[in-house]
């Protein structure tokens, strides 16, 4: 097995994430579409940990996964405190900075 | 065999992942992303990275799916996004079109290292002699508690602080204290 179809397959998971981050308007979904960009990032780590024969890509990809649980605690407690504030959680509602 | 489990692997992602992005209930969304993590374990299996997919399945398939199901239940789970609306004109086509763009990118950048990176290496496990069955794990804890061992020390303080932020942002204030 070859590490390109690692590489395209990742690469297809991080633009659908990147295409969901950007066209979601609920802040939960915004959340689940940058775990699939972590993931791709993941895969890409231990595609090319394999490919060097070394342990390190796999070391990373546990940090990887350590600040992702970090993250979507924080965030989700975020959107948790914005809809008991706003009775909403639709990101198109949040314009207060807008310049 | 390697490339069956690959496909089947590859189909389950893309399909989760698009059931992500598409679907209009959270909650299906939700479940849609506890295929694609379980499409990555396969592939991490596949790879050799056993503990890696473990920790796939308990992390993301266990925790992280869990806590975005209690926060959409939490929520309302009648709160379907309508997908109909656009405030911003254009914003899906804007979004579709920065994802085949960068899909082209990735895409080119790869065709064009395909000679670096195109054979297999040796593979990680065969480092440790033998068969041993818990190679990997071996291999990832040394690697862990010895070069990485800063990194590791550094990420427990980041846990904290998320776990203290996340605790005082979700707190109701009482009425008493200010």
């Amino acid at each position: 097995m070859f590490v390109n179809q690692f590489l395209i397959l990742a690469a297809i998971l991080f633009c659908i994430g990147v295409y969901g981050v950007i066209a979601r308007k609920n802040g939960v979904m915004v959340l689940m579409a940058i775990e699939l960009i972590l993931n791709a990032v993941n895969l890409n780590l231990i595609a090319f940990s394999m490919r060097n024969g070394s342990v390190d890509g796999q070391t990373f990809a546990l940090f990887v996964i350590a600040v992702a649980a970090a993250e979507v605690g924080v965030g989700l407690s975020l959107v948790l405190l914005i809809y008991r504030n706003r009775r909403t959680i639709s990101l198109d509602d949040l314009s207060e900075m807008k310049g | 065999m390697e490339l069956f489990v690959f496909v089947c692997a590859t189909a389950m992602i893309i399909v989760g992942a698009l059931g992500v992005v598409l679907r209009k209930h959270p909650v299906h969304a939700a479940l849609s992303l506890v295929l694609t993590l379980f499409g990555i374990a396969v592939l991490f299996v596949a790879q050799h990275a056993e503990f890696l997919a473990a920790v796939q399945v308990i992390v993301y398939a266990g925790a992280i799916v869990v806590l975005f199901l209690f926060v959409i239940m939490l929520l309302g789970v009648d709160q379907v996004e309508n997908l109909k609306t656009e405030p911003l004109a254009g914003q899906r086509w804007v979004a579709g079109l920065v994802g085949v763009c960068l899909l082209g990118l990735l895409g080119a950048a790869i065709y064009t290292g395909a000679d670096s990176v195109i054979s297999r290496g040796e593979g990680i496990a065969s480092n440790v002699a033998g068969d041993n069955p818990d190679a990997n794990i071996q291999q990832l804890a040394s690697s862990i508690f010895s070069d990485y061992v800063m990194a590791f020390e550094v990420t427990s303080i980041l846990l904290v602080v998320a776990v203290v932020g996340t605790v005082l942002l979700s707190r109701r204030r009482t009425a008493g204290k200010s």
